[in-house]
């Protein structure tokens, strides 16, 4: 089924599958003793906003590498705990810590919105993402990297504002990679994507988070994304987790599997039953 | 690849072909029936005297020097007055923009003073520089100031915080994310500005020069209503619609050279 789609979307990212299993397998044998990632401890997390207690406390360990997904209702505070780990917020109470002292280039975010400077063409769009490390001689050549990784290194010399959605959206993907952080945050990246494009990201991030080995923070309001990408779901109600779900299924995933499936189905049921909605259905 | 996109573009800009003609079929109509008319005596040599004699008396004008004399000296006028008022404008609004402080100590007298119509100071201008260079460029600077203060100021509290908050996470110092977010987000705004500011540079010096100079364009044409020299206030008025139209291509140019990634601009 994906397979006949991927003729109808232009953004598509052909991914040969057994090439796919060959890299997984190698990156297995590796193992997450190379990994690059940075683990990621919190302890008794809170913050409000006014009167408003976003984030009652939360403790939280997530290992090196780990690819760790947050759902939740909106308004549940899961965007702002993946703002408080990026650093954009202060900390109203607890520790947020990275393991060992992280430099400003080792984590970074994505965001819905690209968020791309509409004056800059699409490789120095990218170049902004080395931060500190513009200025040096070899910016230009880890950018076209960076963008060859997200597979659009002929649109180097493009404006942002020729790319479609999805694109735009890779541009910022190469930016955030550009530096090699070894934490990235993503805050819904693919929310204001169509169907098809989604999908072919979802690979697209899958793959990168393989190959480049970060520890992988990503807020989601789409279950079914959720347990298709990440090894672990941590479901957010009220400021608090309040499930935290660890995903066995082999990468990679089949989408529309039956585990996949019964494990999204689980999970829904549990944000559906927090609230009360369950009875409507 | 962009190069070949840009090409034809710029081929445009070098040789008009028949499309860059069509703006110009309106005033050459004009010109055609307006000639017609005197001719054919519709109308009086006393009220409007023929494009040809119009004409004719640019020619002799142009001649004896004082033309060019004249247009170069409106010329220098209305550029200094832009540029000194242009400069303060920028200079205000980019403070404004950038420092709530300044916004705070300053804007509130700026609009007071904004909404003097500055034409009403000729008389005080006139009794402080007399008939003198100051009092014009003084004027002009007055009236360009303010479309290319508020527009700068708007352009620049109008970038999308987004990208400020964006290039904050990236690592850019304050120069860098005014170089590379501020101030091109706030550039298409500020041309804006620009084009406002030039219009009313025109119609400033053009009224002052009327009231107050012994020289300059403005000048040439009450010299020219004081002799009954029709056609050269006729002349004046046309070349005032030139140099206006000139101005306005000027920053059309220019904007097209610096919003080169804006939407708008990208025509395939």
């Amino acid at each position: 089924m994906q397979d006949a789609l991927r003729f109808l979307q232009p953004d598509a990212e052909p991914v040969d599958r057994a090439d796919f299993v060959e890299q997984a397998r190698v990156a297995r044998q590796g193992s997450h003793a190379a990994s690059r990632g940075l683990p990621l401890t919190i302890r008794g997390l809170k913050k409000s906003y006014g009167d408003n207690e976003v984030l009652r406390g939360i403790d939280l360990h997530i290992p090196a590498g780990q690819f760790v997904a947050i759902v939740g209702r909106s308004g549940c505070g899961k965007s702002t705990l993946l703002r408080l780990i990026a650093g954009l917020e202060t900390i109203d109470a607890g520790t947020i810590s990275f393991g060992e002292t992280a430099r400003p280039e080792d984590v970074r975010v994505m965001f819905q919105e690209p968020r791309l400077l509409p004056w800059a063409r699409v490789l120095s769009n990218v170049e902004v993402g080395l931060g500190r490390e513009r200025a040096t001689s070899d910016a230009q050549a880890r950018a076209d990297r960076a963008l060859t990784d997200v597979g659009l290194d002929e649109k180097r010399g493009q404006w942002p504002a020729v790319l479609s959605g999805g694109q735009k959206q890779r541009v910022a993907l190469a930016r955030a990679l550009v530096s090699n952080p070894r934490v990235l945050a993503f805050d819904e990246p693919l929310g204001a994507l169509d169907a098809l494009t989604r999908i072919s990201m979802q690979r697209l991030l899958e793959r990168v988070w393989h190959d480049q080995a970060f520890t992988a923070v990503l807020v989601t309001h789409d279950v079914a994304e959720a347990v298709a990408l990440a090894d672990r779901v941590l479901v957010i109600e009220d400021g608090r987790i309040a499930h935290d779900v660890h995903v066995d299924i082999q990468r990679p995933r089949r989408r529309g599997s039956a585990d996949l499936a019964a494990l999204e189905g689980s999970i829904l049921s549990n944000l559906l039953e927090a609230a009360g909605e369950l009875t409507d259905h | 690849m962009s190069l070949i996109d840009s090409l034809p573009r710029a081929g445009r800009l070098r040789l008009p072909s028949a499309g860059g003609l069509i703006p110009w079929i309106v005033p050459l109509a004009i010109i055609l029936i307006w000639q017609a008319a005197c001719v054919t005596g519709l109308v009086s040599a006393r009220v409007l005297p023929a494009p040809s004699d119009v004409a004719l008396a640019g020619w002799k004008l142009l001649l004896s020097g004082e033309l060019v004399r004249n247009i170069w000296v409106s010329f220098w006028r209305a550029s200094v007055g832009f540029l000194i008022g242009g400069s303060i404008g920028f200079s205000f609004g980019l403070a404004n923009g950038l420092s709530p402080i300044s916004s705070k100590l300053t804007d509130t007298t700026l609009q007071m003073v904004r909404n003097i119509p500055h034409l009403a100071l000729i008389p005080l201008v006139i009794l402080w520089f007399g008939i003198d260079e100051s009092a014009k460029l003084f004027l002009v600077a007055l009236g360009v100031f303010f479309p290319i203060y508020l527009n700068t100021l708007h352009g620049i509290r109008t970038v999308d915080p987004h990208l400020i908050e964006m290039g904050r996470i990236y690592g850019m110092t304050d120069g860098e994310l005014f170089r590379r977010v501020i101030f091109p987000g706030a550039l298409p705004s500020i041309f804006v500005g620009v084009r406002f500011a030039l219009g009313i540079m025109w119609l400033t010096l053009i009224v002052a020069e009327t009231i107050a100079a012994s020289s300059g364009l403005g000048y040439m044409a009450m010299q020219a209503r004081e002799f009954m020299l029709i056609d050269v206030v006729v002349l004046s008025i046309l070349i005032y619609a030139l140099l206006g139209k000139l101005a306005d291509s000027a920053s059309r140019v220019l904007e097209r050279l610096t919003l080169s990634w804006h939407p708008a601009f990208q025509k395939h």
